[in-house]
């Protein structure tokens, strides 16, 4: 693998770093006039998600990270691992609950995730921004009640619950913003 | 590829008058202007920056470009000492960053008879002249992080500072000596916070961070007289009441190179001309640098200094 120094980290570059693979999202080159430089780097840990800075002496170097985004297609959860293909070469991988996180409550078969690869095994999986997914239970419509601005409880096909409007029933399809789990709009009617 | 001027018209033009007033300023004080060449034959040899070095032909030696126009301003000093000034370009390999570009401004100035408070008292008129009128505030590097850190820069041991330090940030497996740790609090915990609405000092530095400024003896420790002015958590100037014993400059050139060997570094050739001028004599005297650019920053309210540049490092 490559090894970036210092002066080259550009946000978006992935490295090792303590193990772990991250992103770097920022770089800032430090120097008193008279004395050590340093660069100032913000990183994200692309196993934990964690953010935060770590400082280094300039022109020390981090070994660069393998890791890639893919765009696959869901297939299906076999209650341990959840299988993704890539729509070209149909090769499939398997992801396990902590890449998985709390994504898999977005996650429709045949719908299309950015998937991060490291070493080649998923990391990390992003669901698309908006996904629209069918109430499975919910308490029964108020016929006309478009106006009142209440909502209630909806689970959805993929086990998530989400604020939906009165006026909603059970086997109605919804678009939701998974990224924030809010309810947008109604798709169709049953 | 981007050929228009990264700064915008209105910063250009605020460039223009800030050298004028620079000027005014110094005309005002009978201050005489002056230029020095930028290709020399020795560069510095402070391990912590690094010259561009241009190749010359005919197999001549090559020459470095300037990192500052110090040693041939203190030249200038020891043949006539008159109080003198420059407006110069200075070049730094590598040092590129939201406040650095690898060639910018610097405005240099030498008071023969002035000490580095009287200089420090300079320095802040000509700042406020800029600015508007803004509160003087002067700690002694020592009195800052006891006050700041709770911690004696002169007496600390590295792991103590190491440990101050991994309260306030990450620095992973950093390690080096009792400067580094020092430089590290400083850039990072301290600077943010210095010169808020004010115009802040910081002076007598340690002796091992005097650079060219004259050591002196104190109750505990020896300091070097050196300062630095912060404005807005933004380093400006660095200034000294200079060094005028040959020996003793030629002592710290060599434990510079020393230095520089232990690291990695290739030695550098040491100024000869500026050891023959302080030979033959320097006047006692204060000199300082201040960056133009990061003046004009504070000026225009710019965060980035390619805001203020024509044609930053990546445009050109």
């Amino acid at each position: 693998m490559a090894n970036y120094s210092t002066s080259e980290f550009r946000s978006g570059m992935k490295v090792m770093l303590d193990g772990d693979p991250c992103s770097i999202l920022d770089n800032e080159f430090v120097k008193p006039g008279k004395g050590q430089a340093f660069n100032r780097v913000k990183l994200r840990n692309l196993k934990t998600g964690r953010q935060w800075e770590r400082t280094f002496k300039s022109g020390e170097t981090l070994e660069s990270a393998d890791v890639m985004d893919r765009e696959m297609e869901y297939l299906y959860n076999d209650g341990e691992f959840w299988y993704f293909m890539e729509p070209e070469t149909y090769e499939q991988h398997q992801a396990d609950a902590a890449a998985v996180g709390d994504s898999h409550l977005w996650l429709k078969e045949n719908e299309r995730c950015d998937i991060t690869l490291y070493n080649g095994t998923p990391l990390s999986v992003a669901p698309p921004n908006f996904v629209e997914l069918e109430i499975v239970e919910t308490d029964p419509g108020l016929k006309g009640d478009t106006a009142t601005g209440g909502t209630k409880p909806a689970k959805l096909s993929t086990g998530a619950v989400v604020k939906v409007p009165l006026f909603l029933s059970t086997g109605e399809v919804i678009r939701v913003d998974t990224r924030t789990g809010e309810y947008q709009n109604r798709v169709s009617k049953s | 590829m981007d050929w228009r001027p990264a700064a915008d018209l209105a910063a250009i033009r605020q460039r223009s008058e800030l050298l004028a007033t620079v000027r005014r300023f110094f005309a005002a004080r009978n201050v005489l202007e002056v230029e020095t060449p930028l290709l020399c034959r020795s560069g510095i040899t402070d391990p912590s920056i690094e010259p561009f070095t241009a190749s010359c032909d005919n197999g001549a030696a090559p020459r470095y470009l300037q990192t500052s126009p110090e040693y041939a301003m203190k030249r200038m000093l020891a043949a006539f000492g008159e109080p003198i000034f420059q407006l110069a370009r200075a070049f730094r390999d590598g040092e590129l960053g939201a406040r650095h570009n690898p060639e910018f401004s610097l405005l240099e100035w030498y008071r023969p008879g002035f000490d580095h408070h009287r200089l420090m008292a300079e320095v802040a008129e000509l700042v406020s002249a800029v600015l508007g009128e803004r509160r003087t505030e002067k700690y002694s590097y020592r009195e800052l992080f006891q006050q700041r850190l709770s911690l004696d820069p002169f007496t600390a041991s590295t792991a103590e500072l190491a440990s101050v330090a991994r309260r306030h940030l990450d620095p992973g497996d950093l390690s080096g000596d009792t400067d580094l740790w020092l430089d590290l609090l400083m850039s990072h915990v301290l600077e943010p916070q210095l010169g808020r609405g004010t115009l802040c000092f910081i002076y007598d530095y340690p002796a091992s961070q005097a650079a060219l400024s004259r050591i002196v003896p104190a109750a505990d420790a020896s300091v070097g007289q050196r300062f630095e002015l912060y404005v807005e958590g933004v380093e400006l100037a660095n200034g000294y009441c200079e060094l005028t014993d040959a020996a003793e400059q030629r002592q710290r050139f060599e434990r510079d190179n020393a230095l520089r060997l232990t690291r990695g570094q290739s030695e550098r050739p040491v100024d000869e001309y500026l050891l023959a001028a302080l030979e033959h004599g320097l006047p006692n005297c204060s000199g300082v640098a201040l960056g133009i650019d990061r003046l004009l920053m504070l000026v225009t309210g710019a965060s980035n200094i390619k805001d203020v540049l024509a044609f930053d490092w990546q445009r050109c």
